[in-house]
């Protein structure tokens, strides 16, 4: 749906200044009906990709094929199939909602524009609210209108630039479970956000990012390959002769004892830990829980962006 | 054609919402429609005892040729105003362009709108057009409802003749509009370096300097509005429109827009 070659862009800043690569040989795909996050600090280039991506602004070198447009070639044609949620969505205050999604439904040229705007003002509960100046909107609202925008035409392809970034708990949630019912639909979503819990509970797959790709997996497959596989045992009490006995059992990668739990770290737990377990009971211990450690993914992206 | 409707629309349904521009886009026309009305009706019957002690610079004297005496007065007069008049063309697109697309711009509502199918061609067309056409009806309207109010207050058919005649009909009908082009297009230019609609307005004000620098040159009689003058005015403005829709529509491409705006 989403595939990248190379891509790269370049902003001179003028005769003298060095030119600033903002983005660098970003290879990617991103598969039909995904929900890809795009994770990376402030001014990592996420907002340049995503302007290239929707065709805004022209990649220096390397090519793009988004929908099966080429990028730079078929630009009309993207940007009729895509649909984006700027990071910073600008609405007319001074129009109703009604009027807003009007315009924006006759520039994508709708066939049915009062059935597509009644359509999405009743999905994002605006509907009551639909001849009100956009300008009295909280956040919140702003926010849902704006997604309604973005979807007015349908698109295929979503990009969503920090779709909760600045909104408040419950308005924050009812735009992820809005995410969460577009997934359903089956549109591939191209997520940008800071929001790592977020990313972690509507991605399938997360590329970390800054101003080159540093690594592309799905949440769980990243906790892997940065942690390993982590099993916690929660102790009655910790004898430190025990965690010499784990250590030294072949398959253990690495055992610490943090309070009265014994972090360990396996490639197999579900063959390897019954043998833990009876090993531990032999030597006299009280196991309470026994549990997998799992890394959040902010100690996964953390460690990413450390080590770029 | 649809895409460049839907933003005329849409920019009359915003920018008629602000005060500021229906003040300027109603007031200013009523005003400058009424003013040279006002002062033609006390000038009426007013006459120039002779030519040696006329008031009027010698460089006006071929303009009042074919004219009575008496209403060479009222013919300078509406000399004047109508300059004033053309201060229409330029202020209302101004206005309206500025509050468009630096209220856009400072509102990020432009981003989104450069992310849907239409051509920046069809965005700056619709922007140009919704400035253009309020400016160009209006005073196209305020003259023809100057013209039609001329006997109402006791103008001379002499005068009348010389105000519907060539030099003031192709000053209204042919310079306004390219006034109005070059006004959008300047605020275009203007609008992608000020982040406030008022200091694009202000920054605009320069284009009225040639209307000012007529007017006072006329006042000093160092030149005189004739046929030969708007004939040289209406050649030079379609040039400096070319000009002006060249480097307005090389600023307003999507990337220029989104990476080089201030």
């Amino acid at each position: 749906m989403i595939k990248t070659e190379q891509l790269t862009k370049t902003f001179s800043l003028g005769k003298k200044a060095q030119p600033i690569r903002a983005v660098e040989n970003l290879n990617l795909e991103v598969e039909e009906g995904e929900v890809f996050g795009f994770l990376g600090p402030n001014g990592a280039g996420k907002t340049t990709t995503v302007r290239m991506l929707s065709s805004l602004i022209s990649p220096t070198s390397g090519r793009a094929v988004i929908n099966g447009f080429e990028l730079g070639k078929d630009d009309q044609k993207i940007r009729e199939t895509i649909g984006i949620l700027t990071e910073t969505p600008g609405m007319y205050d001074r129009l109703s909602a009604d009027r807003n999604l009007n315009i924006f439904a006759r520039l994508y040229r709708v066939k049915d524009v009062p059935g597509q705007v009644s359509k999405y003002l009743h999905m994002l509960g605006l509907w009551d609210r639909r001849f009100d100046e956009v300008g009295s909107f909280s956040k919140g609202m702003r926010q849902k209108l704006a997604i309604a925008r973005a979807l007015i035409h349908e698109p295929k392809i979503l990009f969503l630039d920090e779709p909760t970034s600045s909104l408040d708990p419950e308005a924050a949630k009812m735009v992820r479970d809005f995410i969460e019912e577009l997934k359903k639909e089956g549109r591939t979503i191209f997520l940008c956000t800071h929001n790592l819990d977020e990313a972690d509970r509507l991605c399938q797959r997360i590329g970390i990012f800054k101003s080159h790709l540093i690594t592309v997996n799905t949440p769980e497959a990243l906790r892997n390959q940065l942690f390993g596989r982590q099993v916690v045992f929660h102790l009655k009490a910790v004898n430190p002769a025990w965690i010499s006995l784990i250590k030294n059992l072949p398959f253990v990668k690495d055992a610490n004892c943090v309070d009265n739990m014994v972090e360990v770290s396996l490639t197999d737990p579900e063959n390897q830990n019954p043998v833990i377990v009876r090993k531990l009971v032999e030597a006299g211990a009280d196991i309470q829980f026994v549990g997998q450690l799992r890394h959040s993914l902010e100690d996964i992206y953390i460690q990413l962006i450390h080590q770029s | 054609m649809d895409r460049i409707q839907t933003i005329i629309g849409k920019e009359w349904a915003e920018v008629f919402k602000n005060r500021l521009v229906l003040f300027t886009v109603t007031l200013l026309p009523i005003l400058l429609t009424a003013m040279p009305l006002l002062v033609l009706n006390s000038t009426k019957g007013t006459s120039i005892p002779g030519p040696n002690t006329t008031d009027l610079t010698a460089t006006f004297g071929s303009v009042c040729a074919g004219i009575p005496v008496q209403d060479c007065m009222q013919v300078y007069l509406a000399n004047e105003f109508l300059l004033l008049f053309m201060i229409l063309p330029v202020m209302i697109p101004i206005t309206i362009a500025a509050y468009s697309i630096v209220g856009e711009k400072t509102t990020h509502s432009l981003e989104p709108l450069l992310a849907t199918p239409i051509t920046t061609f069809e965005l700056l067309a619709g922007k140009t057009l919704a400035a253009v056409i309020p400016a160009i009806v209006a005073t196209w309207g305020c003259f023809f409802i100057f013209i039609l109010l001329l006997p109402v207050v006791g103008v001379s058919k002499a005068v009348i003749s010389y105000i519907t005649g060539p030099t003031w009909m192709l000053a209204v009908l042919i310079i306004g509009p390219l006034m109005a082009v070059l006004a959008v297009n300047f605020a275009v230019i203007i609008s992608s370096r000020v982040n406030d609609p008022r200091v694009a307005e202000q920054f605009s004000v320069v284009l009225l300097l040639p209307i000012l620098i007529v007017l006072f040159g006329q006042i000093a009689g160092i030149v005189s509005v004739n046929l030969q003058l708007v004939l040289i005015a209406i050649v030079a403005f379609i040039l400096i429109d070319i000009g002006g829709i060249y480097l307005g529509s090389t600023l307003f491409q999507r990337e220029t827009i989104l990476t080089r705006w201030r």
